[in-house]
């Protein structure tokens, strides 16, 4: 095998591991949603399920589960964000709503948007939420507030070790750069 | 052609030639090694006694992560790296490494990693203080400023080993001589290639884990931020991806190590040549579905609990034919016992105890109790020190008289053989019992119960840590000094490959400009 032929072996095997390089840096990211999609499958890390449809059940009136709300700011939330009640006792199957006390303080429009997250973080996929305001961001004018519901109801198959789920939402500023621009103006 | 050389400075700046970049990988990685040591002997000071004595404990934790980063990416590593450049070209009958550019790139982007990664010691908050698995969400919110630097460092230190790892797959495959099949490839080269091919699939996977870091502290993502739909727990899944094939990184070398001296001092053939490649290649497949027993204890279903114990319990299997491929060389060899050898057995010997200590840690059950413990300590030392650098030191050994054409002192390289096994152990043993008593690892205090196994440990690592300076004396005796007798060309009595039959000693610059012949 001639010099001039080895190099070029040599240039194109060298790409075809620059490739491998390239996807596995492509791999790494996959990592994020494949492991939400996992979680989601499993239920594993207190993410959220979607949307659910509540029907009519005999509630499990033998086992009461305690509900622990937890509100959070992030940092650049100037917001007042708390429930109005911050635990309530519900039997299993049956449908509850709660409110979540917020205002906006400041002298301008903002947008919210509200993360939970559960612990146990495994008794996420026995909550379902009919209805809630993380599901879409809120819109706050200057000094206005507003109670936003919660409905929910929690599973009958919830294991028995489970007496106490606490629910955290963490509050963060979503606000349009070019609105936050024309507030300041 | 003549054996001619460039002189001054620009020799080194500018080279291409394998051996050259193989002496700077070698010396840089023994300048870090020492680095490293000396913030190992802050850490075994601070521990000497319990209380606080020398350091506050953010400092603690900044030597603690520093030490493990340095040694890791700057001590091991390139050490391993330095002696494929030097060796695998001249194992399979090759002029140079494949992309010889591209060689000294890969090189000369490691003092900037470095030296970039001690910068932020010197910074306003300090070095990085996360520990060197630098979990989120320690390292994203909570880092020291100085954490952008050390992503930088990485970002680097990834390029490097990236491109590395491809010029030695591409010379491997490219290169060889006529004649040279694969499976008659010396074992370090198959243990380097496959150890090259986890490089390319893994470090990739770090740079990414960074690059999440990065965005995460500084434009806004919440890859691993609860409180933003993400989740810290990913950030151990993303890095232990790449971080158990990592320990295989540095250890395969070593495999390939003991597979050449033991039969060179036992005079025997090595046994079960192809079974050897097999166990690499298998360990090398099952390193990258393990890598949750790093975190047995996040809350993970048992399912999945036992799959990972199941899978990390099988690396066993195939890391246990290698041991018994060992000793089977040496079974009714005419051993002698020349510093390699010994670096060698002790290798053998000390590397099965981490073994060991890694199948008990494997069980989930029990490693609830060990989980970042001094256990974890003293197993990932006895595989790393003893493993991966007492493997690295019989390398040097074995090979110095090749490169240098000159013998090492014999009679102050079995002092620093026997005084590095007794302070090895000193150091690192009696940090399994303190770890099975309850001892936490990064923390610079401990209850007053662990104090007598923490002094012998101390006691151990100054030894240590003194051994080294005797090493670095031996070195510069042959290689600045140029004292020391003449090596013959084929070195030591029962010596195979290329290197040893096919060149004098020292090894001319430029080797194998025509292909030597294989039979």
């Amino acid at each position: 095998m001639s010099q001039e032929q080895t190099q070029t072996e040599n240039k194109v095997m060298t790409k075809k591991l620059f490739v491998v390089v390239i996807i596995m840096v492509a791999f790494g990211f996959a990592m994020v949603p494949l492991y939400d999609v996992f979680c989601q499958i499993t239920g594993l890390n207190g993410k959220v399920n979607g949307l659910a449809v509540y029907e009519e059940q005999e509630p499990d009136t033998s086992r009461e589960i305690k509900i622990q709300f937890m509100t959070i700011n992030k940092a650049n939330m100037p917001w007042d964000f708390r429930p109005v009640k911050t635990e309530i006792v519900v039997h299993p199957g049956k449908e509850y709503e709660v409110l979540f006390a917020v205002k906006n303080r400041t002298g301008k429009q903002m947008v919210g948007q509200a993360i939970p997250s559960f612990s146990p973080n495994l008794t996420a996929q026995y909550f379902n939420k009919t209805e809630c305001f993380c599901f879409n961001q809120q819109t706050l004018a200057a000094g206005e507030s507003e109670e936003m519901p919660m409905r929910f109801f929690v599973d009958k198959d919830i294991p028995e070790r489970y007496d106490t789920i606490t629910l955290a939402y963490t509050l963060h500023n979503v606000t349009p750069d070019d609105e936050q621009l024309q507030a300041a103006q | 052609m003549a054996d001619h050389k460039p002189k001054g400075i620009s020799r080194w700046l500018f080279t291409t030639n394998h051996k050259d970049i193989g002496t700077m990988y070698l010396v840089f990685s023994f300048i870090m090694f020492l680095i490293g040591g000396a913030m190992a002997m802050v850490i075994r000071a601070e521990l000497f006694q319990p209380g606080l004595q020398f350091v506050d404990p953010n400092f603690f934790n900044q030597m603690t992560t520093l030490h493990g980063l340095i040694m890791v990416f700057g001590a091991v590593m390139p050490a391993t790296v330095g002696l494929a450049n030097w060796l695998i070209p001249m194992m399979i009958g090759a002029p140079d490494m494949a992309l010889p550019r591209m060689n000294n790139w890969s090189f000369w982007i490691l003092p900037a990693a470095f030296g970039l990664l001690l910068s932020s010691l010197f910074m306003e908050g300090g070095a990085p203080n996360f520990g060197w698995t630098f979990y989120a969400p320690l390292s994203t919110t909570y880092g020291p400023p100085s954490t952008d630097f050390f992503i930088f460092g990485v970002h680097l230190m990834g390029i490097s080993s990236i491109m590395g790892a491809i010029n030695v797959i591409v010379t491997v495959f490219n290169m060889r001589a006529p004649g040279m099949t694969l499976m008659k490839m010396p074992l370090f080269v198959w243990t380097w290639l496959i150890t090259a091919f986890l490089l390319v699939m893994v470090m990739p996977v770090l740079a990414g884990a960074v690059t999440m870091m990065l965005t995460d502290r500084h434009f806004g993502t919440s890859f691993f931020d609860a409180a933003g739909g993400g989740d810290p727990v990913l950030f151990q899944h993303v890095f232990w991806f790449f971080g158990h094939p990592e320990v295989y990184i540095m250890i395969l070398p070593a495999f390939g190590i003991a597979s050449a001296i033991i039969p060179t001092f036992a005079r025997k053939k090595l046994f079960g040549y192809s079974s050897m490649v097999y166990a690499t290649a298998s360990i090398a497949f099952l390193s990258f579905i393990v890598w949750a027993h790093h975190m047995f204890t996040v809350g993970m279903p048992v399912k999945g609990e036992l799959f990972f114990m199941i899978a990390t319990m099988l690396i066993a299997v195939p890391t246990g034919v290698k041991v018994f491929n060992w000793i089977a060389t040496m079974w009714q060899g005419s051993i002698t016992y020349e510093t390699p050898m010994l670096y060698a057995l002790a290798f053998v010997i000390l590397f099965t105890i981490g073994g060991f200590s890694g199948v008990m840690l494997a069980m989930t059950p029990v490693d609830w109790q060990y989980h970042d413990t001094y256990f974890v300590v003293a197993h990932f030392h006895y595989v790393l020190f003893p493993g991966a650098i007492f493997g690295t030191m019989a390398a040097v050994y074995y090979w110095l008289p090749k490169w240098t054409g000159r013998m090492y002192d014999e009679k102050l390289a079995k002092w620093h053989f026997w005084l590095s096994i007794v302070f090895v152990n000193l150091t690192f043993f009696p940090m399994h019992f303190s770890g099975l008593a309850g001892m936490q690892r990064r923390v610079p205090d401990y209850a007053i119960m662990f104090s007598d196994f923490n002094m012998m440990s101390s006691i151990g690592a100054f030894g240590l840590g003194l051994m080294q300076l005797l090493f670095a004396w031996i070195l510069i005796k042959v290689c600045i000094l140029e004292k020391g007798e003449k090596a013959t060309d084929q070195v030591w009595e029962g010596a195979e490959g290329l290197e040893f039959t096919h060149m004098p000693s020292p090894a001319p610059y430029h080797t194998f400009d025509t292909p030597p012949k294989i039979d």
